[in-house]
């Protein structure tokens, strides 16, 4: 189909969670299918279309885990659909753990791709330590499709841990709760997620191991914290509470231009300070990540001025670019890399450059 | 090995290359006497040696910039160098290239332990750069045994690893930002101190790509806080295979430890005659280290212990003191110096997945009788990064081709079993030729595809990683 192809194709998993192109849709739900899982070794390696939420079941039997706790935004895209474990590769798609257990595509080890040529490529392999050629498994990964089709993917695991608890302190400015989250995460009691909501003014860090370690960590955490908040309560429903906070509830279901902000966690107070008054925002990644909704057709990018990371627009009427505009020499490269890969530029066309 | 034919065209214009990179540069910068060349002409895969045909030195990325554009617009090749450690051969120069060392690029630019990166030029040691941050409870994860001396530049460019990997990742997962210029002189900054990239992950393709895309001269690293505390374990066995299923038992059960090493006889023998470490006499030997909390310690040692217990070992000791944990970890952290007393050794670095262990090790040690030559196994088994250590004589004639030939006999089998040829070193020169038999040309042509668009003229860092037959109609020459 893609050898032949000369129209624009629009990549489609589950159609959760990248942005939507114009195109034929090319399908990817019938690669779907776990065809190796080594508990031993930590690693799974599936089709590209097999939903995340097989993946999931699959691990959660064996005590095991993706460690980067993808987040299902469909809520807050106002989509539905079966997220796909290919969809979650090429987006990057990671979770509070993140400030953990890195991103998604540190455990991406290898994949399968067939690039716009229709010629089938590998990178990586099933196994944790490779360094053998060029990664194209990070180019692809987070290349929302735009290099080529992802058929096959493996990732590296963790097991699960036995409990999962945290705090919640109540009150605290946005310039506060960054400071509290950073003192979390720069002390050595393994701060598995840190995020703030500045609406309820409730800042939420949280801790995952053996539960005899966890009840230590969360005593001295809340010695080390007392400085910063009046009032620290241990968090209630931990579960359910970083669920919402890896899905942006919060955020679901209300209207307005969808803004997700990659930044250094200390300048968010002062991006947070120069957003419009009815900005509604989570804070995620001890402040490293803002999700923001504004009204319609702002475009934020222009407002804040330049800013230590980037802004990517998930969720918009507006015809701003979804992703932040690259210095020209970068894009100069990208376009290169683009053309190589996706010769006839057919793959998701207009999203990213 | 064979390496390209040298350029005369090159060679004859020595003088005027010189020149032109003088002209450009500050004093001291480019060094063009014999004597000082010499110190260059290899790394540390010292079977091979060739003088360059100059080194530069640069202070600044501005010095780095001139240095490229001279070269290119000369169409001369240059070799990209850290600290020359690199046991591949990467940094293996070429009698017509120029090498671009980076060992004066060593300031530290910004600590922020709010955020947690620091911000530093390419040429400071893995060392130094946690000592930078050691006084604020602060360290940098990956952890090479060469951490003396190798530089964050080799270590960007070969995604090196170290004991503490199974945790902590290797340096592609530490890496936040790169400052880079490109053969043309281009000046580039990917990422920073904040996560993922907005477009295109180029950086995720600069790590690990040994040279061949840019030369980057500044890093933003993630900086961790210490641990609370740490505490090995030491667990014999009296065979290969045991000690291979009781490490998967303590993967599967959920523990995680951050490092679990795997020596042999021959490599416990080894270690024990030259670093008086006390290991006991068995089989194999891995050490487990895990750490957090006291409590996370007590718990996870004890499910190792009663994990271990199932499997009949025959030596057990936990570390009591500080002192015993530096005394157990002695004899691995020495294991390429005691190999160094016995006579010279290759050292290779294939993973496999680690169900496979009790497979390869078995295989490895027939071949070692087919080839005749003595080989001891020292790895990181819970991610199953193996170095096979060969000895051989490199006086004796024929005996480096015969190491060589078992080495990639070896390789070939941790491709067969479903792994790779390298999980930390690099492909370099040394495995460069071997690459066909883990990727088809397609997947090379992709790979090569992506050098084209960095390095239009093939001229960074030439003749390594590619097969040269697959490279040969891009090279210049
Ligand atoms: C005793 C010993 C133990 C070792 N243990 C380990 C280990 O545990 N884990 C591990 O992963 N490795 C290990 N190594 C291998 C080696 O130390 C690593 O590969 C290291 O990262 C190389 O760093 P370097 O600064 O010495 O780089 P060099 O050897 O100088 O160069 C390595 C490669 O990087 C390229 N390069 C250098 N600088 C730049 C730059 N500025 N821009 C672009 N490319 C550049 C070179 O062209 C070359 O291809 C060991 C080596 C020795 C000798």
């Amino acid at each position: 189909m893609i050898r032949s192809a000369t129209g624009p194709l629009a990549l489609r998993g589950g159609g959760t969670r990248g942005p939507r192109v114009d195109g034929e849709i090319l399908d990817l739900s019938g690669l779907s299918g776990i065809s190796l899982y080594e508990p031993g070794a930590l690693t799974v390696v599936a089709g590209a279309g097999t939903p995340l939420s097989e993946i999931e079941q699959t691990l959660a039997a064996q005590g095991q885990r993706l460690p980067f706790e993808p987040p299902d935004i469909q809520a807050l895209l106002g989509r539905q659909g079966a997220s796909t474990i290919g969809g979650v590769a090429a987006a990057n798609a990671s979770g509070p753990r993140r400030v953990q257990a890195r991103a998604a595509r540190d455990s991406l080890i290898g994949l399968k791709c067939v690039d716009g040529r229709g010629v089938a490529i590998k990178s990586g392999g099933r196994v944790m330590k490779n360094v053998t050629g060029l990664d194209l498994v990070k180019l692809m990964s987070g290349a929302h499709g735009t290099l080529g089709v992802l058929t096959e993917v493996a990732f590296k695991l963790l097991p699960q841990p036995e409990t999962s608890a945290g705090l919640c302190l109540h009150g605290l400015t946005n310039t506060q709760a960054v400071s509290a989250m950073s003192a979390a995460l720069g002390s050595p009691y393994e701060i598995s997620g840190a995020a703030h909501l500045p609406a309820e003014k409730q800042t939420y860090v949280r801790i995952e191991g053996f539960a005899r370690s966890v009840a230590y960590r969360l005593d001295r955490l809340k010695s080390l914290l007392a400085m910063h908040a009046a009032e620290i309560t241990v968090a209630d429903q931990p579960v359910e509470r970083w669920k919402a906070i890896r899905d942006v509830a919060p955020l679901a279901g209300q209207g307005g231009d969808l803004w997700r902000l990659s930044v250094q966690p200390s300048t968010a107070p002062t991006l947070l300070a120069g957003m419009p008054d009815d900005a509604k925002v989570l804070l995620d990644w001890g402040g490293g990540l803002i999700w923001a909704l504004i009204p319609e057709g702002c475009n934020l990018r222009a407002r804040l001025g330049p800013i230590s990371g980037h802004a990517t627009l998930m969720r918009s009427a507006s015809s701003l670019p979804v992703f932040s505009p690259e210095p020209a020499p970068i894009a100069a490269l990208s376009a290169a890399l683009r053309a190589k890969f996706d010769p006839k530029a057919i793959f998701n066309r207009g999203i990213m450059g | 090995m064979d390496m390209p034919l040298v350029n005369r065209r090159i060679l004859n214009s020595r003088p005027a290359i010189l020149d032109a990179l003088a002209a450009v540069l500050s004093e001291g910068v480019l060094i063009t006497n014999t004597v000082e060349l010499k110190a260059y002409e290899c790394d540390g895969l010292s079977a091979y040696r060739c003088p360059p045909m100059a080194v530069t030195l640069p202070r600044t990325t501005a010095e780095v910039a001139a240095i490229l554009k001279v070269c290119h617009s000369m169409g001369v090749p240059v070799v990209p160098r850290g600290a020359g450690t690199s046991l591949a051969g990467g940094a293996l120069p070429t009698a017509d290239c120029v090498i671009l060392g980076v060992s004066r690029l060593t300031r530290v630019i910004e600590i922020n332990t709010a955020d947690r990166f620091i911000h530093v030029e390419t040429g400071r040691t893995n060392l130094s750069v946690t000592g930078a941050v050691e006084s604020e409870g602060f360290f940098y994860a990956p952890d090479p045994s060469s951490q003396i001396a190798c530089a964050i530049a080799g270590n960007i460019a070969m995604n090196s690893g170290g004991a503490h990997c199974l945790k902590y990742g290797v340096t592609t997962n530490n890496l936040l930002g790169v400052r880079m210029v490109l053969m043309d002189g281009t000046e580039l900054t990917l990422g920073g101190p904040f996560n993922d990239s907005g477009g295109l992950d180029l950086m995720g393709v600069i790590c690990g790509s040994e040279g061949q895309l840019a030369v980057v001269t500044e890093a933003w690293l993630r900086i961790l806080p210490k641990p609370e505390g740490a505490r090995p374990v030491l667990i014999g066995f009296d065979s290969n295979e045991v000690a291979g299923a009781c490490v998967g038992d303590i993967i599967k059960a959920g523990v995680l430890p951050v490092a679990i090493e795997f020596m042999d006889r021959p490599a416990i023998v080894a270690c024990e005659a030259f670093a008086k470490a006390g290991y006991p006499d068995c089989a194999a030997l891995l050490i487990i280290e895990v750490e957090g909390s006291l409590a996370e310690i007590d718990d996870q040692l004890a499910r190792i212990r009663d994990l271990a217990g199932r499997h009949a070992p025959v030596a057990y000791r936990e570390s009591t003191s500080e002192a015993d944990s530096a005394r157990i970890w002695l004899g691995r952290k020495s294991a390429f110096g005691a190999m160094g007393q016995m006579g010279d050794y290759m050292c290779l670095d294939g993973t496999i997945p680690v169900s496979s262990l009790p497979l390869v090790l078995r295989r490895i040690g027939e071949m070692s009788d087919e080839f005749g030559l003595r080989v001891a196994n020292v790895f990181h088994a819970g991610d199953g990064n193996m170095h096979p250590l060969i000895l051989f004589d490199a006086n004796k004639p024929g005996d480096l081709e015969r190491c060589e030939a078992f080495g990639a006999a070896i390789l070939t089998l941790c491709v067969e079993v479903g792994g790779c040829l390298t999980g930390e070193h690099g492909v370099g020169v040394e495995k460069r030729d071997l690459m066909s038999v883990q990727y088809n040309p397609a997947d090379l042509e992709a790979q090569m595809s992506v050098k084209d668009v960095f390095d239009p003229s093939w001229l960074l860092n030439p003749a390594k990683v590619f097969p040269l037959s697959a490279s040969a109609g891009r090279r210049a020459g």
